[in-house]
């Protein structure tokens, strides 16, 4: 039997990894894979405590998917976003967009 | 007595009402009232003066000083406060005669010498506000109502100096005027403020109960209004503000710069005599080198001057310095003891008054005549201006001292007290005296005898001033003729004892004999048409000459002590560190907010992963703090 | 209501009715109504105040007035006055008065202008009936920031510069005031804000007040340019509008005075005492020092407000002398600087309105092409530097002796150099006149100028009218001033 200790592992690397990933890169599409990376590892987190602390009960699953239907909502409008940065400026350099700050 | 507060109150209205009304009133009204008002004045106070002498003396024989009316102004808490009111006693009465004489005669001798100019309505105005504050000034029953008509004294004479005020050296004159005695004034504040604090009132008596503590700062107190009576009364080596208010008109110059004003000081000293006699000779004393210093170097300086009205300047200096070392010399109450100085001062007050508003008055006449105040536009002026010429003569006489005339009573008084306190000090003064005679006929002669400018004169010949200017010097000549008879020591002497003036022979000999000498040196250097001996003796001494002409260069230093020191050391400085220094480091702190505010600024880069970075730190630094606590 | 309360309340009806006025007549029109209701309540306040005096009135202040209106901090609106304050609220008065018609000219944004001015005025007038140290200091802030913006829009010059500067300078004061009314509220341990109650418990101890009292003295002593807090001064009154100037100078310095003398003086005494030396240096400081800066300026307004500095240095000086002859002065000394700097910025404001230069050096000759305002010109002089018959003279004298009353070295050596700031004044003010007012008009600009019109007259006439009647009649105001003093000082020194 797998225990539990190894999807937490898997989901740290995931989450430090994403974190790493988000810090790092400097193309907005990589930042948005790093922050589905940091959601994901949250919702394995989320199914694996259900699944071993708690047997028999549904909140972690049904926040997992929560979660994951958010995400893909959030990518949805991020992606929409990074397409109109890209028509309009045709760059997703996060450096060169410094006309959103003013 | 209550009618004399329209002695000030009076000229206070035309002043209000000429000054308000201003152009509106054509001239003729404004010098019409103007010289009634003053006219009335008069009157009043020879009715006053009447009055006040012919009541006659108390039990102790001493005419009694009368308050006609006193009321508190301002009060300053405790026991001090600011009376105006109206005090008559023998000075008093004696100055409201003189000033209401010669300010009326300046009235009436205006009407013909302003007559035409611009702002004949202000003059007529100013003059009300002088002969006001005048009054106030000698008849105060306090020594701060004296201060504050000092004060008024002193702005009307800046007023008048400049009434010309578009031309520069009137602006530069009026200025100094002011100036230099608000300096001297300072000294006279702070003594007024010791001598109440100590004495615990202004009064010119106080309570002799209170005098324990008064008594060693009490020489101070007088030392420092001396001080103040130094300024106006011209004493070295704060004249320097007399010859240039000769900018003025000169009617003006007479009245205020020479018979009322300028004595003012000298007046101060007499109304504190008790205080300085029974408390500080020694300072009386100082006062009195101070006066023959002035006296000696005034009268050696007229000596030379080519500008007549700066010759009559120097002349009241000189004369101004004759009254203090009178006053000086006293060294006690007593007038037969060594009082006799006080009777004298006051005595050549009166008389200088007369005898020299009448010489300042002729010498307008002839400015009037020939449009120049430098003695080359001038001389063999005899012929043209008889009237004039003849009333000069009368004054020069009697400022040279000569029997039977004002002046020589008056001087002999001076130089007998002189001699009772020290040969030397008499020496001094008589040999002043001697150089008094001389610069007075050189004046003389160099304006009506000598070498005539014959260009000036066929350009524009010299004629007689109307009536209006040679009443008032017919009367003053008059009242230079008969006022040495007047029996002066009955009504001022030092103690208020009737006192007989009596004539010191052996003082009178040699002060008529170096008189004399002077007047015949004067008439044997400058009578002729050409002055051989006075040029080659210019030449000869040059060095002293020009010295003297340029007034010992006491100016000069003035001019270097205001500009050089006051203006470019003191006030450029303070205000550049003002700029710089104390403003500079309010802007440095603005700046360094400002500088900062941008550098903390910068953290806001706008980059949310740098925010992120600086958060995950601190979530991490957090969590370390949590484990190692 | 209490009829100490109109005093504000008339300003704001005043910002009701420009607010709905059409045209520069109404506007006018609801500002000459407005300020002539003030000045006549103020004159009847003075003869009420005396006539209550006069029937035996006890008590420190009277119309006295208070309602709650924040109940955690006991914060009350109480009003009352004594013969200090009913003096100042003639002088805001009169310089509201005449402030109005100084600005009758105004051409743009009229309506904007004097609404700012009208809540300037609800400011001072609340300020000075105020006994509420929490109500007095936010009347105070409410006079404060209507400055910001009548300079910064209507100045002239550096104006946004000055505008900030100034702002931000009595800001940094009222911080420190602020702090300082906390820490008497809290040290006392008292549980109201009243002045007369806290001065009658007199219980905060004296390591507290060493503490507060530098702190208040300073926050007030910056409104009153207290060396070296005083070089918003030049600027800001260079910058600032006629009005504002006249208003700020006349009536908004005093402010820092009356402050001190009522907030620092009154409730921290033992203090006061101890520190008063530190203090007594740079007043006398400010007195000398501004003088001298005076000297050699070039700008009308720059030389007017180094004097203001020097006129309201010697203010600061006379309260720290405590005694009730000087603080009589002082009091003095704020009615007569008042008026004559408001004469001062008045005329300067007109002459700067028909020539468009404040530059002595090509001014001159203005005596022959504008006689009236020239003549005036001399009368706010010959004040300034103290001539008997005007007002300056009285309140000096009186700071004088006062000063002279303390019967140490120390004081009197101050007093004698404050002395001196007679004379350095008559150099400037002379300087001043002989440059631009005598000689000949060298500028050909300049002859086509035309003299004071009717409004300009009023306002100068009415300043004059009142430095001349304290000059001449100062006995009644000394009076009342004194017996209010009086108590004041008591309190201190016991």
């Amino acid at each position: 039997m797998i225990q539990m200790e190894f999807y937490l592992v898997v989901s740290t690397i995931m989450m430090f990894v994403g974190i790493y990933g988000f810090l790092t890169r400097r193309n907005l599409l990589a930042m948005l894979i790093s922050v589905e990376l940091i959601l994901n590892s949250v919702d394995i987190n989320f199914a694996v405590f259900n699944r071993f602390l708690f047997p028999g009960e549904l909140e972690g699953f049904f926040f997992s998917l929560f979660a994951i239907g958010i995400s893909a909502a959030e990518t949805a409008v991020a992606i929409a976003i990074i397409i109109n940065i890209y028509r309009n400026m045709k760059n997703i350099q996060v450096k060169n967009l410094r006309d959103m700050k003013w | 007595m209550d009618y004399t507060v329209l002695i000030l109150l009076l000229p206070f209205l035309s002043f209000i009402l000429l000054g308000l009304l201003g152009t509106k009133l054509k001239p003729v009204v404004a010098g019409v009232a103007g010289t009634a008002v003053t006219g009335i004045v008069a009157v009043l106070c020879y009715a006053t003066a009447w009055m006040y002498f012919s009541a006659g003396r108390d039990a102790s024989g001493v005419f009694p000083q009368v308050i006609a009316w006193n009321s508190e102004w301002l009060p300053f808490g405790g026991n001090l406060h600011i009376d105006l009111g109206f005090m008559l006693d023998p000075i008093s009465v004696m100055m409201l005669v003189v000033i209401s004489t010669v300010s009326l005669m300046v009235h009436i001798y205006s009407f013909g010498y302003m007559k035409g100019e611009r702002g004949f309505q202000r003059y007529y105005a100013f003059l009300s506000l002088f002969t006001m504050s005048m009054l106030g000034l000698v008849v105060a029953t306090n020594i701060f109502q004296m201060y504050i008509f000092w004060e008024l004294v002193g702005v009307s004479s800046y007023l008048l100096i400049g009434f010309y005020y578009t031309r520069k050296e009137a602006i530069a004159a009026s200025k100094k005027a002011f100036i230099v005695t608000r300096f001297a004034d300072l000294g006279f504040l702070v003594g007024i403020l010791i001598y109440g604090f100590y004495t615990g009132s202004f009064s010119f008596t106080p309570d002799s109960a209170v005098m324990g503590a008064a008594r060693t700062m009490l020489p101070l107190a007088l030392g420092l209004m001396f001080i103040g009576g130094a300024g106006k009364s011209a004493m070295f080596p704060l004249h320097i503000w007399l010859p240039d208010a000769m900018e003025g008109p000169t009617p003006v110059s007479a009245l205020i710069h020479a018979a009322t004003m300028v004595v003012a000081g000298v007046y101060l000293v007499a109304r504190m005599f008790p205080l300085f006699i029974g408390y500080a000779p020694e300072v009386l004393h100082i006062t009195a080198y101070v006066g023959a210093f002035t006296a000696l170097y005034a009268a050696v300086v007229a000596c030379v001057q080519s500008d007549i009205k700066r010759v009559l300047a120097f002349s009241t200096i000189s004369q101004i310095g004759f009254m203090i070392v009178a006053l000086g010399v006293c060294t006690s109450a007593d007038p037969h003891e060594g009082g006799l100085g006080y009777m004298a001062s006051m005595f050549h007050l009166f008389t200088h008054a007369m005898f020299k508003a009448l010489l300042f008055l002729g010498a307008g006449c002839i400015i009037h005549a020939v449009h120049s105040n430098e003695m080359s536009a001038m001389g063999g002026l005899r012929k043209y201006m008889p009237v004039t010429h003849v009333t000069f003569l009368v004054a020069c006489l009697a400022i040279a001292g000569i029997w039977p005339l004002s002046g020589f009573f008056s001087k002999d008084e001076i130089l007998a007290a002189c001699f009772r306190f020290s040969p030397v000090m008499g020496g001094i003064m008589t040999f002043i005296a001697g150089l008094t005679a001389f610069y007075m006929f050189r004046l003389y002669y160099c304006i009506f005898w000598g070498k005539e400018n014959k260009e000036l004169h066929a350009e524009h010949t010299p004629h007689e001033a109307p009536k209006s200017m040679t009443f008032p010097l017919m009367f003053l000549a008059v009242v230079t003729l008969v006022a040495g008879f007047i029996p002066f020591g009955h009504f001022v002497s030092s103690d208020g004892r009737a006192y007989d003036i009596h004539i010191d022979s052996d003082v009178a000999a040699l002060s008529l004999c170096i008189a004399v000498a002077g007047i015949l040196i004067a008439t044997w250097m400058y009578l002729r048409e050409d002055r051989k001996v006075a040029d080659s003796l210019a030449t000869k001494f040059s060095g002293l000459h020009k010295a003297a002409y340029h007034r010992f260069y006491i100016d000069e230093i003035y001019q270097f002590i205001t500009h050089r020191i006051i203006f470019a050391c003191i006030s450029t400085p303070i205000a550049w560190f003002d700029r710089h220094v104390v403003d500079g480091f309010m802007n440095m702190l603005a700046t360094v907010t400002q500088k900062s505010s941008w550098g903390i600024r910068q953290m806001q880069s706008g980059y949310i992963q740098r925010y992120c970075i600086w958060f995950l730190g601190g979530a991490l630094g957090l969590v370390v703090l949590l484990l190692v606590i | 209501m209490n009829i100490l309360s109109l005093f504000p309340a008339i300003p704001l009806i005043m910002m009701l009715g420009l607010w709905v006025s059409r045209n520069t007549r109404q506007i006018h029109a609801v500002m000459v109504t407005g300020a002539s209701a003030l000045l006549v309540l103020a004159v009847w306040l003075v003869l009420h105040y005396l006539g209550l005096r006069a029937g035996g009135a006890e008590g420190e202040m009277l119309l006295t007035d208070s309602f709650m209106w924040y109940a955690p901090l006991n914060i009350h609106y109480s009003v009352g006055v004594d013969g200090i304050s009913v003096a100042m609220l003639l002088l805001s008065a009169i310089i509201v008065f005449t402030g109005t018609f100084a600005s009758w000219q105004m051409k743009t944004d009229v309506k904007e202008f004097f609404m700012w001015f009208c809540l300037l005025s609800v400011g001072v007038f609340g300020f000075f009936i105020s006994i509420d140290l929490f109500t007095m200091f936010m009347f105070y802030e409410v006079a404060l920031i209507p400055m910001y913006l009548l300079i910064g829009v209507w100045g002239s010059g550096r104006k946004e510069y000055s505008a900030m500067k100034l702002t931000l300078m009595l800001m940094g004061g009222s911080a420190l005031l602020l702090i300082g009314i906390l820490g008497i509220y809290f040290g006392s341990g008292a549980t109201t804000m009243n002045i007369l109650e806290i001065a009658q418990m007199h219980n905060i101890p004296m390591n507290l007040q060493r503490i507060w009292f530098p702190i208040i003295f300073i926050g007030f002593g910056v409104l009153g340019a207290l060396f070296p807090f005083h070089t918003w001064s030049p600027d800001g009154h260079a910058s600032a509008p006629t009005a504002v100037s006249m208003l700020h100078a006349g009536v908004l310095m005093k402010l820092g005075g009356y402050g001190c003398f009522r907030v620092a003086m009154y409730l921290l005494p033992e203090a006061a005492q101890e520190l008063s030396w530190i203090f007594i240096i740079l007043t006398t400081i400010s007195v000398v020092y501004g003088a001298f800066s005076a000297c050699v300026q070039t700008d009308l307004k720059y030389i007017n407000a180094y004097s203001s500095v020097s006129h309201c240095g010697l203010v600061l000086f006379a309260i720290l002398m405590m005694n009730a002859t000087a603080a009589t002065g002082a009091v003095l000394q704020m009615l007569s600087h008042g008026l004559m700097t408001a004469l001062f910025f008045a005329l300067i404001g007109m002459i700067y309105g028909r020539t468009h230069t404040r530059d002595i050096r090509e001014l001159s000759g203005l005596m022959r092409i504008m006689p009236f305002l020239s003549v005036c010109y001399v009368i706010a002089g010959l004040a300034n530097l103290g001539l008997p018959g005007l007002s300056g003279f009285v309140a000096e004298m009186t700071i004088f002796n006062g000063a002279f009353m303390n019967n140490d070295t120390f004081h009197r050596v101050v007093t004698i150099i404050a002395c001196t700031s007679i004379v350095i004044t008559a150099v400037y003010i002379l300087r001043l006149i002989g440059k631009i007012l005598y000689g000949t008009c060298t500028n050909p600009e300049h002859l086509k100028l035309t003299d004071a019109t009717w409004d300009e007259k009023l306002a100068v006439v009415v300043l004059i009218i009142a430095i001349a009647g304290l000059g001449l009649a100062p006995m009644w105001m000394s009076d009342m001033i004194h017996g209010s003093v009086t108590s004041v000082i008591a309190n201190i020194l016991n």
